[in-house]
C-alpha cells in the first residue's frame, strides 16, 4: 500500500516539476521598443523566453530580429539604439543592471566568426575570463579543453592550441567563438545567424552543438534559415516590420501556423 | 536567353577583333594581351624608377664623399672632433645628437600620440571627432621654421626659466639634468620634435585603429569588456600598424631640419645631461654647408649626409621587418 502511495506522489513530483520545467521563464520581454534615433525599430514586444529552450527569431531582412537579440543583452548600446519597455532576467531588469555584468550572464556570438586575431586559440576561448583578471594557469587550461569539447571543436585543434585563432576554418572559427562564449559560463547565449556565412557541413555542425547546449544553457537564435529554425529551436518567433506577428512552440507554427502573415513567409510567399 | 547569349557573343567577337595582335607579337609576349603587356612593363618601369632613384642618390653622395672616406674611414663615425679649421671631421656626436634627440622626441610623441587616437577613434563622439582630427592633423601642416621660431621666442625661455630649473631642484644628481640651464639643448629640441611628430603618429594611429573591424569590438563587448579593455583589444589587433605609425614618426624626426637648427643649440658634443646644446645631422648640413670651403670639408658633409640617408632607410627597413613578423603571426585565412 505504502508503496503505491509513494508511485503516486512520485508520478506527482514529476507532472509538477515538469509543469515547472516548461514554466520556468529565463527571459521576460514586456513592452519594447527600440529606436535607432528617430527610427522606430521594434514596436510593443511582448514575449516570454523559457529555460533551456532553443527560441528561434524568424523574419525577413530589417524586420528587426538582430536588434531584438541585441536588446537581450544591452549590445544595441554598442551601436547606439535606445529602447523603452522592460526586458527582465529571472526578474531582474536588464536595462538596471550593469551591461558589462549581463553580457557575462547573456553571452553572444555574430553572424561573421570573430576570433581575436592576434590571441592563439587557448587564449581565444579564455580571453573572456582573461580580461576579468582571471589568472590561474591550470584552471585556464582545463577551462580551454572544457570549452573546446563543449564547443565540438577541440578534436580538430588539441595539437595546435597555440596557432592563431585567425588561422582555422570558418567553421572552426565560429565554434571557436562559441568556446569563447561559453567559456566565461553564461546562462543565455545569443546567437545572431551563426551558421549564415558557413558552408553546410559546418552549418550541420553547428546545430548539433546547439541541440547539445541547450541542456545547459537557454538559446536565442536568429536565423534566416527556415529549415534551421525547425530543425533546432523549441519555439519560434516571427517577427516583421518591427512587430512580434507570432510566437508558439516551433511545431506547431511550421505545422499550423496562427497567422496569415507568418504562413505566407514560412511558405516563402514574401521574404 | 537566346538572345543575350547571341548578343554575349557578339560582344565577345567584336572585342577580339578589337585587341587582336599579330602572330609575331603573339608569340612574342607568350599568351599575353598586348594593352596588359605594355601596362604590366609600364607600371614595372615607374616602380623600378623610384628604386634606381634611391640606388642613385646613394651613389652620387658616395662618389662625392669619398676624399672624406678615403681619408677618414671607419674613424668618420666613431671620433668626436669636429674641426673644420683643422680639417678633423669626426661625426659621432652628431650622429648621436640626431638619434638621441628623435629617440626623446618620439618618447614624449608616442603615448600622446596613440592617446590622442584611441581618444578620437574609440571615445569621442562624432561632432567631436571631426574636428579634432583636422586640428591635430593641421599641425602637421605648420612649416617647421614657425615651429622653430615659437621654440625660440616661447619654448626656450619657459624650459630656461621655468622647466629645466624645476628639473635640476628635484633631481639634483641625476646626470640627465647637469649643467647650467640655457634653455637651448637637447630637451629643447626634444620637445619640439615632440611636437611635430605628434599629428603623423596621432592622425596614422587613429586610421589604423578605425580601421579594425567592428566585430572585434563587439566580440570584446559580448564577452562583458569594459571600454577599456575593448581599447585594449583594438590596440592589440593594431600592433603592427601602430609600430609602422611610430616608425614613421621616427623617420620624420630624424631627417627634421630647421626647427631642430634654431633650438638645439649647435655644438657637436656627447653629453648625457639633457640641458647641454647638441647638435645633429640635418642641422649640420643646413649651417655649415654653405660655409664649406675647401673639398675635405665639402666631402666630410657629404658623407654625414650619406649617413643620414643610411640610417633613415636602416629605420624604414627595420620597421618593415617588425610589421611584417608581426603581421605574419595572424595571417588571416579566407573563411
Amino acid at each position: 500500500m505504502t508503496v503505491e502511495i509513494d508511485t503516486q506522489s512520485m508520478i506527482e513530483t514529476n507532472v509538477r516539476h515538469y509543469a515547472e520545467e516548461v514554466n520556468n521563464i529565463k527571459i521576460s520581454v514586456k513592452n519594447l521598443e527600440a529606436y535607432f534615433g528617430k527610427n522606430k525599430v521594434l514596436k510593443n514586444i511582448n514575449l516570454d523566453i523559457p529555460e533551456k529552450k532553443v527560441i528561434a527569431i524568424i523574419g525577413p531582412s530589417g524586420c528587426g530580429k538582430s536588434t531584438f537579440l541585441r536588446c537581450i543583452n544591452r549590445m544595441h548600446e554598442v551601436v547606439g539604439g535606445k529602447i523603452t519597455g522592460s526586458i527582465t532576467l529571472d526578474g531582474e531588469n536588464v536595462m538596471d543592471t550593469d551591461p558589462v555584468l549581463i553580457r557575462k550572464k547573456i553571452g553572444m556570438v555574430f553572424q561573421k566568426p570573430n576570433p581575436f586575431p592576434t590571441m592563439s586559440i587557448a587564449n581565444n576561448v579564455v580571453a573572456g575570463l582573461k580580461l576579468n583578471g582571471f589568472r590561474n594557469r591550470k584552471k585556464l587550461k582545463e577551462i580551454v579543453e572544457k570549452s573546446l569539447k563543449q564547443a565540438a571543436l577541440w578534436d580538430e585543434v588539441k595539437d595546435h592550441l597555440n596557432d592563431s585563432g585567425a588561422n582555422i576554418s570558418g567553421g572552426q572559427q565560429q565554434r571557436l567563438c562559441i568556446a569563447r562564449t561559453i567559456a566565461v559560463n553564461p546562462e543565455v547565449i545569443l546567437m545572431d545567424e551563426p551558421a549564415s556565412a558557413l558552408d553546410p557541413i559546418s552549418t550541420t555542425k553547428i546545430e548539433e552543438l546547439i541541440f547539445e547546449l541547450k541542456k545547459d544553457y537557454t538559446i536565442v537564435i536568429v536565423t534566416h534559415n527556415m529549415q534551421q529554425a525547425a530543425r533546432v529551436s523549441d519555439y519560434t518567433a516571427f517577427f516583421y516590420m518591427g512587430e512580434l506577428v507570432e510566437y508558439s512552440e516551433t511545431k506547431k507554427m511550421f505545422v499550423a501556423p496562427g497567422k496569415k502573415q507568418t504562413e505566407d513567409y514560412i511558405t516563402g510567399r514574401f521574404g | 536567353m537566346n538572345e543575350n547569349a547571341e548578343l554575349t557573343k557578339e560582344y565577345f567577337e567584336k572585342r577580339n577583333k578589337r585587341t587582336k595582335t599579330s602572330a609575331f607579337i603573339k608569340k612574342l609576349l607568350g599568351n599575353n594581351n598586348l594593352g596588359d603587356f605594355i601596362f604590366e612593363r609600364l607600371t614595372l618601369l615607374f616602380a623600378m624608377l623610384v628604386f634606381l632613384l634611391v640606388l642613385f642618390m646613394a651613389w652620387e653622395m658616395y662618389s662625392h664623399s669619398i676624399l672624406s672616406i678615403k681619408k677618414f674611414g671607419f674613424h668618420f663615425l666613431v671620433t668626436s672632433v669636429w674641426d673644420p679649421f683643422n680639417e678633423v671631421f669626426g661625426a659621432l656626436p652628431i650622429i648621436y645628437g640626431t638619434i638621441v634627440s628623435s629617440l626623446l622626441g618620439l618618447l614624449i610623441a608616442v603615448p600622446l600620440g596613440i592617446a590622442v587616437a584611441v581618444f578620437l577613434s574609440e571615445i569621442a563622439p562624432g561632432w567631436l571627432e571631426k574636428p579634432l582630427s583636422f586640428l591635430t592633423e593641421l599641425l602637421a601642416g605648420v612649416p617647421s621654421v614657425i615651429y622653430g621660431l615659437w621654440g625660440i621666442f616661447v619654448l626656450v625661455p619657459w624650459l630656461r626659466d621655468n622647466v629645466e630649473p624645476l628639473l635640476q631642484n628635484t633631481f639634483p644628481n641625476s646626470p640627465l639634468f647637469q649643467g647650467a640651464p640655457y634653455g637651448f639643448g637637447m630637451l629643447a629640441a626634444a620637445v619640439i620634435l615632440s611636437i611635430m611628430v605628434l599629428p603623423i603618429i596621432s592622425s596614422i594611429s587613429r586610421d589604423i585603429l578605425k580601421s579594425v573591424p567592428n566585430t572585434q569590438r563587439e566580440a570584446a563587448y559580448a564577452l562583458g569588456a569594459t571600454k577599456w579593455e575593448v581599447t585594449k583589444i583594438v590596440l592589440g589587433n593594431a600592433k603592427s600598424g601602430l609600430l609602422g605609425a611610430i616608425m614613421l614618426g621616427l623617420g620624420r624626426a630624424i631627417g627634421e631640419t630647421m626647427a631642430v637648427t634654431m633650438v638645439i643649440g649647435n655644438r657637436p658634443q656627447i653629453s648625457a645631461s639633457l640641458l647641454d646644446p647638441s647638435y645633429t645631422m640635418a642641422s649640420v648640413l643646413a649651417n655649415e654647408f654653405t660655409e664649406a670651403t675647401s673639398d675635405l670639408y665639402l666631402n666630410a658633409l657629404i658623407e654625414l649626409a650619406l649617413v643620414l640617408f643610411v640610417i633613415t632607410i636602416l629605420i624604414n627597413i627595420l620597421a618593415r621587418l617588425l610589421v611584417w613578423s608581426t603581421e605574419r603571426k595572424w595571417k588571416s585565412n579566407p573563411a
